[in-house]
Formats: structure tokens, sequence, C-alpha cells
């Protein structure tokens, strides 16, 4: 038993660190608020260039380095510290969608172009209000041979700059997923500005996109989309830590320096008890963060089932969501007046907060996840009466 | 990342849970589950016998090095031996003091004299021990110790006048490690000595305290004039404080997965209760059960993540929150069991008071937030510690 970082992960995390904190401070994630896309794509292809993020859970096959979520979830960390306006994310679960696809061509073809990478982005859902399959808009029939996809997505993570997209469709009994070039006849993504304004999301219509054969990635992905659903939840979850800790470090430089009644403001116990229960909420949120990457891992090895992975999921889903609201919503709090200014940037870290708390479920409804796996069996024998 | 035990760790735990399989039935089989934290008081012979059953195994202090009958095992397989301890069921540890706290503090301080002295028998399960730090007026501020020890030339002895208080197991105790001051002048930290005193002797006085459960674990300790060798001050004169901090930081952990296995217990019975009578279909509890599971296994990486850090002795950010992260759980399930309960919650059904497993939960949980440092001093601890904040300033200084 060894649960913390291999001392390849923890060099991985330093570089990033290191790398992030040179090339993304806040103004870059300000800039990006307002640039095309919500991205800044000059630094996404340094990124690719120098560093290699994007083929980092890449299988080796496909020219990737074939690691795992553990890694992907220190990168993603870290670009929630930075609010990083880059396209990790929807380049991590594209992969990881990927992973959980049969192998075929079209397949193998759209991992290659992540690893070179093109940005590509998983169009799953309109969210009206359901994120999972019963969120799916967009449909898919088979008609003289080809695939004709008609709908519409929302929440498609950096979508307004992907080459690719992965669409989740339904057909008549089941749902599939399609490979769609973005600049494919019948495809139209516009850029969606949000509350948040630092995590680029597009909307996507598709209308009488008429796709070939090969183009269908899978046509029994209903378990599959599941799945992809609750590794996007831990890879969200990293985010969170990042962003909670980040807010947390922000909160305890600005009460060390603010001066009132004579003293700083930290030196008051109230003050202090705050701060001490958000970095309670962030190592707790890290902790379960960790292992949910772990059990993800031990997912993608087929060594766990997916009730597991999806009770990991739901956990931190749960943990990371409201430790990064409160501890973000606290920052505000200990910042005083100054919190709630464009010029600070606790703001930018509550928004994404709440952005990222209902992105793929509230944590009620995660907790729900876990109480329908642990209430809904009928219970053991035994008294009705407390022993 | 690694969250497996290795193959030999898991050989391990199976040798563990098959002896203790072996051992907890016959005539022990009635302690099963007794005598934790709540319900100290019972059966205190028959756990005293368990020690000894315990010990011919060879089975009590295995982080001890084999020198002093020890396994010399590692921090995996003390915590892997704690969890299985509490899967089977085995009852409060009586002997635990003596050989969590007190062992650990002479392997690392004591005189060899000490250590030949006491080691073999907290070892055999022969000797058992309690602990002397809090006092009426050193409850979070344990430096402000007024517990007097005077040198008695005559006597070549230490005598101790004062008292002591919350002192667990006093009155089925042999001996009690006692934090008093040497030096009448001194303040604070300064001018304490850590020793060794046996409790059948003249000038002791126990007097137990009763609980709001109607129990009574904890006692009150008064010393007047009572005595204890010049050889047993650990350290010396003066070296009081440093050996009292360390021995809370022996602990290292490794009880933490026991402890989460018995509150997966009563989290157990909690959710079968709610499947039972009705409360597992109600929106609002589902919830709250929700996050108790949650929150347990969030304690348990937590304790993995504390487990695997470096065994430098320094405490890592997952280790400092712990006492706050699992005192708040336990009080919050506590609350729950009595919500899940709904009306039947109130009703005590025997004896003049005595409470059913979730009613003493619920209000010995209460108790978790207060001891070992409450929730206030554990957040003064983090922001100061972890956080890097200013200092609490001193009233008296």
């Amino acid at each position: 038993m060894r649960f913390r970082f291999t001392d390849e992960q923890r060099m991985l995390q330093e570089s990033a660190e290191r790398f992030l904190l040179e090339h993304s401070p806040p103004a870059v994630a300000r800039a990006a608020a307002t640039a095309p896309a919500g991205l800044d794509l000059p630094l996404w292809q340094q990124v690719t260039s120098t560093l290699g993020w994007q083929a980092l859970a890449v299988p080796e096959e496909q020219d990737g380095l074939g690691l795992g979520v553990v890694e992907l979830a220190v990168l993603l960390e870290q670009a929630g510290t930075r609010l990083s306006p880059i396209p990790l994310y929807a380049s991590a679960i594209s992969t990881l969608a990927l992973r959980a696809t049969p192998h075929s061509p079209t397949r193998d073809h759209v991992l290659q172009s992540i690893a070179s990478g093109a940005i590509v982005s998983l169009a799953h859902t309109s969210a009206r209000p359901h994120w999972d399959d019963r969120g799916v808009d967009i449909t898919a029939r088979q008609t003289e041979g080809v695939w004709r996809l008609n709908g519409s997505a929302r929440f498609v993570s950096s979508g307004a700059a992907a080459a690719h997209l992965l669409v989740v469709a339904r057909m008549d009994t089941a749902i599939g997923l399609f490979a769609v070039p973005a600049d494919h006849a019948g495809v139209s993504i516009q850029h969606q500005v949000t509350l948040d304004q630092t995590r680029s999301m597009a909307n996507v219509t598709l209308s009488d996109v008429t796709l070939e054969r090969e183009a269908a990635l899978a046509l029994d992905w209903g378990q599959g989309l599941s799945t992809t659903l609750d590794l996007a939840r831990v890879l969200v979850a990293a985010e969170q830590v990042g962003c909670a800790q980040q807010a947390l470090d922000l909160t305890l430089e600005y009460v060390a320096q603010r001066v009132q009644f004579g003293r700083t403001i930290a030196s008051f116990q109230a003050v202090k008890h705050k701060a001490a229960d958000m970095m309670l909420k962030v190592e707790s949120a890290r902790s379960l963060m960790l292992y949910a990457a772990c059990t993800a891992d031990a997912w993608l090895r087929e060594a766990i089932d997916d009730t597991a992975l999806r009770e990991a999921a739901a956990m931190v889903a749960s943990s990371a969501g409201d430790a990064a609201f409160f501890v973000t919503g606290s920052g505000i709090q200990l910042h005083g007046g100054v919190g709630i200014t464009e010029e600070y940037d606790i703001q930018l870290y509550f928004k994404r907060a709440r952005a990222l708390e209902s992105y793929l479920g509230r944590p009620d409804e995660s907790r729900e996840t876990i109480a329908r796996l642990l209430l809904d069996e009928p219970a053991s024998e035994g008294s009705t009466r407390a022993a | 990342m690694q969250l497996e035990f290795s193959p030999a760790d898991e050989q391990f735990r199976d040798e563990v849970a098959s002896w203790l399989h072996d051992h907890l039935g016959g005539e022990f089989a009635p302690i099963r589950g007794r005598g934790g934290p709540g319900d100290e008081h019972h059966f205190v012979e028959e756990r005293k016998d368990w020690e000894r059953c315990l010990a011919e195994g060879g089975w009590t202090c295995i982080g001890w090095p084999e020198e002093w009958g020890g396994r010399g095992a590692s921090i995996e397989q003390q915590v892997i031996f704690n969890e299985e301890y509490a899967r089977a069921g085995g009852p409060g540890r009586i002997g635990h003091i003596g050989e969590t706290l007190t062992g650990p503090t002479l392997l690392a301080f004591g005189s060899e004299q000490q250590k030949a002295r006491y080691l073999p028998d907290i070892r055999a399960g022969k000797a058992f021990w309690c602990q002397g730090y809090s006092e009426p007026a050193a409850g979070s501020d344990l430096s402000n110790i007024k517990t007097r020890a005077e040198w008695d030339d005559e006597a070549a002895a230490w005598r101790f006048y004062g008292q002591k208080v919350w002192t667990s197991l006093a009155h089925e105790s042999d001996f009690i490690f006692v934090l008093a001051r040497t030096d009448p002048a001194a303040r604070g930290h300064r001018g304490l000595g850590f020793f060794l005193v046996p409790l059948a002797q003249e000038g002791i006085d126990i007097r137990p305290i009763n609980q709001l459960t109607g129990t009574a674990e904890f006692n009150e300790v008064f010393f007047d004039g009572a005595a204890c060798g010049g050889d047993d001050l650990v350290g010396e004169a003066g070296d009081g404080w440093r050996v009292a901090m360390a021995l809370l930081g022996f602990e290292r952990g490794v009880s933490t997965l026991g402890q989460q296995m018995l509150f997966q217990v009563e989290l157990d019975e909690v959710v079968r209760l709610a499947k039972l009578n009705g409360a597992a279909q109600q929106p609002a509890l589902r919830q709250r059960i929700a996050e108790a599971h949650i929150g347990l296994r969030t304690l348990r990486y937590n304790s993995l993540r504390m487990l695997s850090g470096e065994q430098d002795g320094s405490l890592s950010r997952e280790a400092m929150i712990y006492k706050l992260a699992w005192s708040s759980w336990h009080r919050n399930l506590g609350k729950l069991a009595m919500d899940v309960l709904g009306p039947d919650a109130e009703l005590v059904e025997s004896g003049p008071y005595e409470l059913n497993r979730l009613q003493s939960l619920f209000l010995f949980t209460r108790a978790d937030t207060i001891y070992g440092g409450t929730n206030q001093i554990q957040r003064n601890l983090i922001a100061e510690r972890a956080l890097g904040m200013p200092r609490e300033p001193r009233g008296d200084q």
C-alpha cells in the first residue's frame, strides 16, 4: 500500500505547476473569457508541442504515452489551480471515451489526431435537465447505407475550437457514438458565454449531417456513455480540487496582509477557523479524488466493475463539488468587500466552482446515486429495534 | 499510487484473521464487540483475561522491537492488525495505553532499568496503564499543569500533590503516567516531569465521573503524597513536556483503520434500520445517509494518505485534519442514528437508564469533538501549523 504519487507522477505535477505558473497567470484566464472560442490557443499549441499533455492517456499504439487517470488528474488539478483556458479536459475525456470504445480504424484515427494536438470534444447531451442518456437529444438514423444525424447538444467543452466532435446520438433503441469532423456539412458550433466565463463551452447543432458507415464508433454505447460520464466526474473533481486549493491559498495571502483593528485579520480566530474548515474540505476532497482516480485506472484495467467506478465517481463528485463551492464562497467572504470586485481573482474561482458543481450533476444528485446503491436493496434479517 | 496491500501483508492479514477467529469464540464470545468507547466499563476482568490470551498468541505490542517481545511489525502490518481486530469484533483493548503510549515512550526516552521493569508486563498483558495528563485547569491548555512533584529526600522518592481528571480506566489500571510540575516557579511548558506511578498506594483517591449516558468511564484521580521512586522519572526533571508531546505522536495513525471499521459497523446498523423502518425512503435522510457513507470513505483515504506519507514524524496536512474530520463525522452519525430511529429514539427499553447502542452513540459522540483536543483547538492547530496563520496570544503573558 503506497497511496501517494510515484516519483514520475510527482515530477509531472511539478513540471505542470511550474509551466502554468509561468505561462498561465490569471490575466491569461481573464483574456480568454473574451477570446473567440474562450480558449488561449497559442498556449495550447505550446503545451502540445513542448509538453505533450494531450497524448498522456492516448494508448501507445496511437502515438500516446499510455498513462492513466491518475496522471490526467495531476494535470487537471494544476489546470484548475490556474483556471487555464486550454482544452485539456476536452482532450482527456475524449481520450477516455475512445478508450471505452471497440477498436476500429476511425477510433484509432481520432486518437492519433488527439495525440498530435487536434482538439476533440465530446458532444453528449442537451442537459435538459439530465446529463445522462436521458439528456441525449441528437438522433441518428441509418438510411441507404449512411448515417443521418440531427439535433443539438449543449455544454460541449472547448467545442468552438474542435477539429472533431465525438457525438452521442440516440438511435431506435440504443445510444451510439459517432466521429464527426467539425467542418462537416450541416455541423454548426457556437461558442456559449457562461456565468463562469473561463471554461470554454459551446453549443452544437447538427442538421442532416450525413456520415459514412465508418463514422460510427459504437452502436451500443449506453453503458459506455454511463461509464464515460463517471470517468468525467473524476476529471472534473481534479479540477475542483485545484480550484479550491487555489481559492484557499489566495484567501490566506489576502488575510495575512489585510490589517484591521491594528492586526492582520488572519490573527482573528473567526478567520482562522473558517480557513481550517476550508482546508479540511480541500484535503478531504483531495483524498477521495486520488482514490477515485486510482479506481478509474483500475476500471480501465478491467480490475473492477462498473458499479465500483460509479460509487467512486459519485462520492468524489459530491465531495469535491461541495468543497469547491464552500471554499471559494468562503474565500469571497474572507476577502471582505474586495471579494466581490471584478479586480480580485477570488471571484473567478467562485464562478468556476459554481459551474463545475452542477456540471454532470449536482452534489445532491451524486448523493442520491450513492443512496440508491446503499439503500435500495432489501435489508438483511434482524430486529427493527436498535441493538 | 498503490491502494492495495502487498501479498506478504495480505498473508499477514489472513494470519491475524484466522487467529482471532479461533480465539474469539468460547469463553471470550460474550465480550465480542464490547468495551469500546462508551462501553469501556463493561467486562473489565474478562477483557484483562483476553489481553493475556492475546499476549500468549504474540498479538500484543506487535509494533515493538523483537528485543522487547514485539514483532517489529511495519506500519502496514499494524494497520492491518487493527483493522482485522475490529472486523473480528475484538473487545476494547484495555491494554492499549500501555502498548501504544507507555511502551513507545519508554523505548524512546526510558532508561534501560525502566524498560526492563515495565515493558515485559505490558507485553504480557499483566500490567495496565492509564494516562495522567488533563487537570481541572489544564484541559485544552495542557501546559497549565498544577500537579506538583516534590522530591522527598528522606524517602528518596517523588511525591505528588494535585488532581488529574478525565482519566479513563484509572480504577482498573495498575499504573498511571503523570505529567507534573517539578519546578514550582516555572510556568507553561517548562519545569515539568514525566513520571511512572503505581496506583495501588496510599495518597491516591480515584473517583468516577458520572456521564450523561448514565455510565462512568472517566475518573478524577487525586494525589496527596502518593510516591514513585527516583528512577521512575522518564528523562530529566524539566523534560516532561518534550516527552509528553512525543508520546502523542507515537501512534501515527495505525489504529485509524480499526476505528473506521467500528464506525462502519455503526453505519451499517443505521442503514439496516433505515431500510426496515422506511427512513430509507425519505429523500432528506437518503441524502444524509449517503453523506455519512461518503464521509467514512473519506476518512479511509485520508488515513491511507497519512500512512503512506513520509515517516519522518512530522505531521502532514492530512494528518492534521484527521481528528477534526473523524470526530465531526462520528458526532453527525450519532444524530443521524436518532433521526433514522424517529420517535423510537426517545424510548429507553430496559433498566432505570440502560441505553441501546445507538442512543449511547448519540450521547457519547458529543465527547468526541471535545477530548484529545476540542474541535476549536484542532482548528487553531490546523490554522497555525498547516496554514501558517498567526498564533493565538496567551492571556497570561
